[in-house]
């Protein structure tokens, strides 16, 4: 068990890493890419810089720097936490435990504009299928998504429903899907149902019958993750204090998923001040 | 006072015939959500006396969370002269749920 993980190898995870590593915390940073610093060419101003530099080369730098301050880092995506004394992480390529969890995976900004679907939030479209899967025991629903996160949710739904049927809204389907799993991918219109979900149709006309929709669109981003766990969220941002801690002892966020400037030189402090919250709460632990 | 334990028994006298507004917290312990829940509808137990709080655990008593339609948890139900007045579906800060308290 590592005393702190960061899920994301930007700014603010690497940043809070160098922290916690230095100060005697084994720390494990989990990527999966390098987020939205990937497009930038050119940086220039950021502290520190006599010439611009890329985003890619800032964080490459930044990950041998944490490397040899004995940081670990994987390259994996992360689809849910469960906390419970500590956390559990369980990702795409393992599962992994920590005293600390931050939450830096930078912002998503999937706004869904699906008729119907915030309309029945609550009443058949559920965006936590391990909460909910166990009210559509024997009933036909949908998954939403066209990603690895997306069969991992399938996984929690499949035992007890139905049947389940797979939605790409359009977009390219990126995972290997179970066997027996009917899988469209033509774009949606509607979510229908007045008191809950009934259907859904697609902008070609069609519908089909379902009782429920678990959304579960690209990767599972901090947002997800955080709600799956029960941090609040406000609008798209994860809520923290001034020390960078959520709800949940223990889980923090920093970086673009919390808000404000979303510049490196934010990300990089707030990754700090994370740390120093999860330095002394690890101490504690121990 | 801190929140009742809400069975398929105790539903009717507890809920249904209260005399004060009963705000019922659909929960599972698999739930992460509903266990950032729980604390909060604890304290606000202890410092509002006129609405009566209670969890009921939809492991032990599907059938009622069946009957009023949870679908997502947690759910939050306020119950008036046995019908139900208000909801919320989701993690809810205290200042929510006191909204919710306020409308009903």
């Amino acid at each position: 068990m590592y005393d702190a993980i960061m899920i994301g190898s930007g700014p603010a995870g690497l940043s809070a890493a160098l922290y916690t590593s230095r100060a005697g915390l084994s720390t494990l940073v989990i990527g999966k890419d390098r987020g939205a610093l990937e497009k930038a060419d050119r940086i220039e101003n950021y502290f520190g810089m006599a010439e611009p530099v890329s985003g890619c080369e800032l964080v490459e730098n930044t990950k041998t720097q944490a490397k040899n301050l004995g940081v670990d880092l994987v390259e994996d995506e992360i689809f849910h936490i469960s906390w419970n004394g500590h956390f559990i992480l369980e990702g795409k390529n393992g599962t992994y435990e920590a005293l600390t969890v931050l939450l830096a995976t930078g912002t998503g900004r999937k706004t869904l504009k699906i008729k119907g679907l915030k309309e029945l939030e609550g009443r058949g479209v559920s965006y936590c299928a391990v909460c909910d899967a166990f009210f559509y025991r024997g009933r036909d629903v949908a998954v939403l998504g066209n990603e690895d996160y997306a069969i991992h949710e399938m996984s929690q739904i499949l035992p007890v429903v139905k049947s389940v049927v797979l939605l790409t809204d359009g977009k390219e389907l990126k995972a290997e899907v179970p066997e027996g799993v009917r899988v469209i991918r033509k774009p949606l219109l509607s979510v229908d149902g007045t008191e809950r979900v009934e259907g859904i149709t697609f902008e070609d006309g069609s519908s089909i019958a379902a009782e429920g929709l678990f959304v579960a669109l690209g990767s599972a981003g901090a947002m997800e993750l955080a709600r799956k766990a029960g941090a609040f969220t406000e609008g798209q941002n994860i809520k923290v204090n001034e020390k960078m801690e959520t709800n949940i002892p223990g889980l923090y966020a920093a970086g673009d998923c919390i808000g404000g400037l979303l510049q490196i030189s934010t990300a990089v402090g707030e990754g700090a001040q994370a740390a120093m919250s999860m330095i002394p709460f690890v101490r504690r632990q121990k | 006072m801190a929140p009742i334990e809400i069975t398929e028994q105790n539903f009717e006298q507890e809920v249904l015939k209260s005399d004060i507004p009963v705000l019922v917290d659909f929960w599972a312990s698999w739930c992460g959500p509903c266990r950032m829940q729980a604390p909060i509808v604890d304290e606000m137990a202890e410092e509002v006396s006129s609405v009566k709080f209670a969890k009921l655990d939809v492991d032990a008593n599907g059938r009622l969370a069946q009957q009023y339609g949870v679908m997502n948890i947690p759910t939050l139900l306020v119950f008036r002269d046995g019908r139900v007045a208000g909801s919320a579906v989701g993690l809810q800060s205290k200042e929510n749920l006191r909204k919710m308290l306020e409308r009903v």
